[in-house]
């Protein structure tokens, strides 16, 4: 079955929504994003809201630099750089979702660095992450996967993500972190 | 050499250079997703200062957030204080990070690992 994107957000949508966005990332959509979310988070003990909110960030800053831009023809539901993220609540913790559309390369590259990612401890993501910063290239897009690496770190737990087929060999991408309290 | 003097913003740290004092200080969040067009400055002023520092550089952190496109260009930042501190001359870098705040420690320690200068890790009041 053909993936549908409105389904996928009103099963990510389940738990108490704090922050909900779907539409074109843009800096300034990043940037008033935070300011609302930081408010919303006002009240929430610091390490925690500290924690969501790094993660949120980076994010947020994946959707913007890796998202693909859908070709406007017909049976294509969305156009241009469609992304979603969601961060929703329930009794265990926060929980940040994010969606977007990616190409067969990139779905490679995630799908071997996460499920990299997903074996390591503690110790290990720390080694990943300093091997990563001090010796790759870095561009204006960020890394050699430094960000995922992170979001794990401070997350503190596995991600859970997959990917699903779209149209013309591009892909929907799928992310959930917990951030537990 | 003329200082720098940057206020900051809510994805912008607020930065003050000035060689004369030979203190060099980042304060604040720095979350901007054009990193590297943000710290080159920063970087190439910190090149220039390498040539004639200060007998002492006090290195002053505190961050409040950063992200993984910023922790590049703070390592860059750090190399160039590492050529400093190589070179003979006294370096102090005090990173400061707020109570509980046990990611930015951690984030400090990454760094000290790297470059080889000893840190002063300074807990704050949040």
């Amino acid at each position: 079955m053909a993936f549908e994107f409105d389904e996928w957000l009103s099963v990510k949508s389940k738990d108490e929504v704090l922050f909900l966005f779907n539409g074109e990332v843009n800096s300034t959509l990043i940037a008033d994003s935070l300011d609302k979310i930081e408010d919303q988070l006002e009240a929430v003990k610091s390490k925690i809201r500290k924690k969501i909110y790094n993660v949120l960030v980076e994010c947020m800053q994946n959707l913007f630099h890796h998202s693909e831009t859908l070709p406007a023809k017909p049976g294509f539901e969305t156009t241009g750089k469609y992304a979603a993220c969601i961060l929703s609540k329930n009794s265990v913790g926060y929980h940040i979702t994010t969606g977007n559309f990616i190409n067969h390369k990139q779905k490679e590259f995630l799908s071997k660095h996460l499920s990299h990612i997903n074996t390591l401890d503690r110790d290990a993501l720390k080694e990943l992450y300093k091997e990563i910063l001090n010796n790759q290239e870095f561009s204006d897009k960020g890394g050699g996967g430094l960000g995922m690496v992170d979001i794990s770190r401070k997350s503190g737990s596995k991600l859970d993500y997959s990917f699903h087929e779209y149209k013309d060999n591009f892909y929907f991408f799928s992310l959930s972190i917990n951030i537990l309290e | 050499m003329e200082p720098i003097s940057i206020a900051g913003t809510p994805k912008t740290p607020t930065v003050h250079f000035d060689a004369e004092k030979g203190k060099v200080e980042i304060k604040g969040r720095s979350i901007p997703e054009n990193s590297i067009e943000f710290y080159k400055p920063l970087v190439d002023w910190l090149e220039q200062y390498l040539s004639t520092p200060a007998a002492m550089t006090e290195v002053n952190i505190q961050l409040e957030y950063f992200n993984t496109s910023s922790s590049k260009c703070i390592l860059d930042v750090f190399k160039k204080l590492e050529a400093i501190y190589k070179s003979g001359n006294e370096v102090v870098i005090n990173w400061y990070y707020e109570e509980d705040d046990e990611d930015m420690l951690e984030a400090g320690e990454d760094y000290q690992s790297i470059i080889r200068i000893p840190f002063k890790m300074i807990e704050t009041d949040e």
